[in-house]
């Protein structure tokens, strides 16, 4: 197939389209708005339903409902936005419900701004909602990852039965950048014998729900859970690791600001500086692993995130495992790190561990 | 023998876990006889809310899914865009409908979402241990209400159905109460055409139905009928609000 020129909020709804999605309950928050926008113009016309919910709280429990009925479904937010999905996230998990839930995130605490972010890094791998459940979460890059990606995501949430995120930001969703619309490559799934579609007389009735009053039965969903995630702690960690080679410094950031660093590391290079870079795709599960390619040439790590102080920098100490000194570069706000800056980061640090 | 009463198969084997004289359990029976009546049962999905009624997933003999506190319209206009082919309904105390799920219920009927609701009221939040509702009467005790409801502080009760039978989208509106067989008659013929409303796709449909909660009233089973009637019936007066055969 030819390629596109897309914006990146447009480029996501007509990936979840073509990946079979055709239920859509979304609330307006910029800086996704292009997605809903979208839906509500193409799912009429293939037989699919947009509804703009009066919250995105209806909205995420509108998903709940229609992933429940056993169809391909999918909302998306900005970050105040996610916040309030957050119950319902954790209901879906409860449930063991596939979905797909897409945050372009801007700036906060509270209200914030409107620009891009990364500060909701906590609430995307921790989860804002109670109890022991995890979201599987993918950090595109460009355009055509958001596209690969968020097919992705609608399979793997099916296959896990479990909701997955896709992480994005303001920058990503408003970018334009070609794309191509590739075929996913199939994946076996599961029967979705356990949707409430009517029994038709010709079967017990399927329940979906969340509730488990007995204190060892909700332990017992608890370690289900666990085992899920667990395989996909073994499965499905994703990443880059770029010009790690040799490298003195080793960058991590994902998603925009990973191709900020990638300039850094450029710039760098001129100065005879050696940088490589961990670009972590799955957010959560984290790609620990990636850390066991850092070449013995490497003298220090530095987190680079759009957010004050850091939040995947706790992560990243996590990887790293004492080894190596961590440094971290970042601008919040929907302020925008430039490469130079970053790279004067790095050499400063450079300078401290010589 | 002729057999002249027998159990519904709109119910299932569970055993109720309400309390003794709670009228949860006719509301439960006369919503699932109206199911198996209109022989729709295997194209039902129901969707129980939390307060007292939060099992009723394993009373109702069709799907069911569990839904958060006060979201179940929203779950349910997420089945029903899905599925619209099938009947869909909701089950909700007042806590669960009039306070954290208002926003969702007043939408759902702004929508004229195509699925029947059955609100139970019984002025009180019954599962957490009879804490004031929305519809908790002037002067009622309750457990976060010990002197009474102040209508200073805390307003009036809300009278949901006179509300949603403002909206355009609720086609059909009606309160019931189960106090007497008679009453309990009306009551089924009311959830009765509240489904058909929805099965004809005439919009969304809601009967409120005044039920008792004699456990945390502190009253006895009979006396809680007499309190509903002596105190919940004038302030909820019973009768239809809203009925798309009659309105054009
Ligand atoms: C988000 C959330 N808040 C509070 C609760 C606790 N809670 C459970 S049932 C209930 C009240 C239910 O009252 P009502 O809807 O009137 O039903 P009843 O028990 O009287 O039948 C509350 C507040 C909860 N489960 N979830
Ligand atoms: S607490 Fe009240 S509403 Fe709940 S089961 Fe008992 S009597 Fe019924």
């Amino acid at each position: 197939m030819a390629k596109v020129l897309m914006k990146g909020n447009e480029a996501v709804a007509a990936a979840a389209i073509k990946a079979g999605c055709r239920y859509f309950f979304g609330y307006p928050i910029t800086p996704q708005n292009e997605i809903p926008e979208y839906m509500s113009k193409e799912l009429p016309l293939i037989g699919g339903s947009f509804v703009q919910a009066e919250s995105e709280i209806a909205a995420i429990n509108m998903v709940y409902g229609a992933a429940g009925a056993g169809v391909r479904v999918m909302t998306s937010s900005s970050s105040p936005g996610i916040a309030l999905k957050q119950e319902g996230i954790s209901y879906i998990a409860g449930a063991e419900l596939p979905c797909v839930i897409v945050n372009m995130m801007r700036g906060g605490p509270g209200l914030g701004g409107i620009q891009s972010s990364q500060s909701d890094y906590f609430q995307a791998t921790r989860g804002g909602g109670n109890g022991d459940y995890r979201t599987l979460v993918y950090a595109p890059a460009n355009v055509q990852e958001l596209v690969d990606y968020t097919m992705k995501a609608f399979d793997i949430a099916d296959y896990y039965r479990n909701p997955v995120l896709v992480l994005g930001d303001g920058m990503i969703g408003q970018m334009m950048e070609p794309v191509e619309f590739k075929e996913p490559e199939k994946m076996e799934l599961p029967e979705k014998d356990w949707a409430t579609t009517g029994t038709k007389g010709k079967r017990k009735p399927n329940i979906i729900n969340s509730l488990r009053l007995d204190a060892a039965e909700l332990e017992d969903l608890n370690i289900k859970l666990e085992a899920k995630y667990t395989e996909m702690e073994e499965k499905e960690v994703r990443y880059e690791a770029y010009k790690l080679e040799d490298a003195e410094i080793v960058f991590i950031a994902y998603g925009t600001v990973s191709r900020i660093t990638k300039n850094a590391i450029d710039l760098l290079a001129e100065e005879g500086i050696k940088a490589g870079l961990i670009r972590p795709i799955t957010l959560w599960p984290f790609p620990n692993k990636a850390f066991a390619e850092i070449p013995a040439t490497a003298k220090a790590l530095m987190s680079v995130e759009m957010s004050q102080g850091g939040q995947m920098i706790d992560d990243v100490k996590i990887a790293n495992e004492g080894r190596l000194p961590i440094g971290f570069y970042g601008r919040s706000g929907g302020m925008v790190p430039a490469p130079k800056a970053i790279a004067e980061a790095a050499k400063e640090m450079l300078g401290g561990v010589k | 023998m002729a057999v002249v009463f027998k159990k519904t198969q709109g119910l299932t084997e569970k055993e109720f876990h309400y309390c003794p004289g709670c009228t949860h359990g006719i509301i439960h029976r006369i919503t699932a006889e109206v199911l198996e009546e209109l022989g729709v049962l295997g194209d039902t999905i129901g969707v129980a809310p939390v307060g007292c009624s939060v099992l009723a997933y394993d009373y109702f003999n069709c799907d069911m899914s569990e839904a958060a506190h006060g979201r179940a319209p929203a779950v349910a206009t997420g089945i029903k865009r899905s599925l619209p082919d099938k009947v869909v309904f909701t089950y909700q105390g007042d806590g669960d409908l009039a306070s954290i799920g208002t926003a969702e219920i007043v939408h759902a009927a702004h929508r004229g979402e195509k699925i029947t609701t059955i609100f139970v009221n019984n002025a009180i939040y019954g599962m957490t241990g009879g804490q004031m509702a929305p519809t908790t009467l002037v002067g009622q005790k309750a457990t976060t209400a010990p002197y009474g409801r102040d209508e200073a502080l805390c307003g009036q009760p809300l009278k949901v159905s006179e509300m949603l039978a403002t909206i355009h989208g609720a086609a059909f509106v009606e309160r019931v109460a189960v106090d007497t067989p008679a009453n309990v008659k009306k009551a089924k013929k009311a959830i009765k055409k509240a489904f058909e409303c929805q099965i004809e796709g005439k919009g969304f449909a809601i009967v409120e139905v005044l039920s008792t909660c004699p456990t945390n009233w502190g009253m006895t089973p009979v006396d809680g009928i007499k309190w509903l009637q002596e105190n919940m019936m004038p302030y909820y007066p019973l009768g239809n609000m809203r009925n798309p055969w009659e309105v054009e």
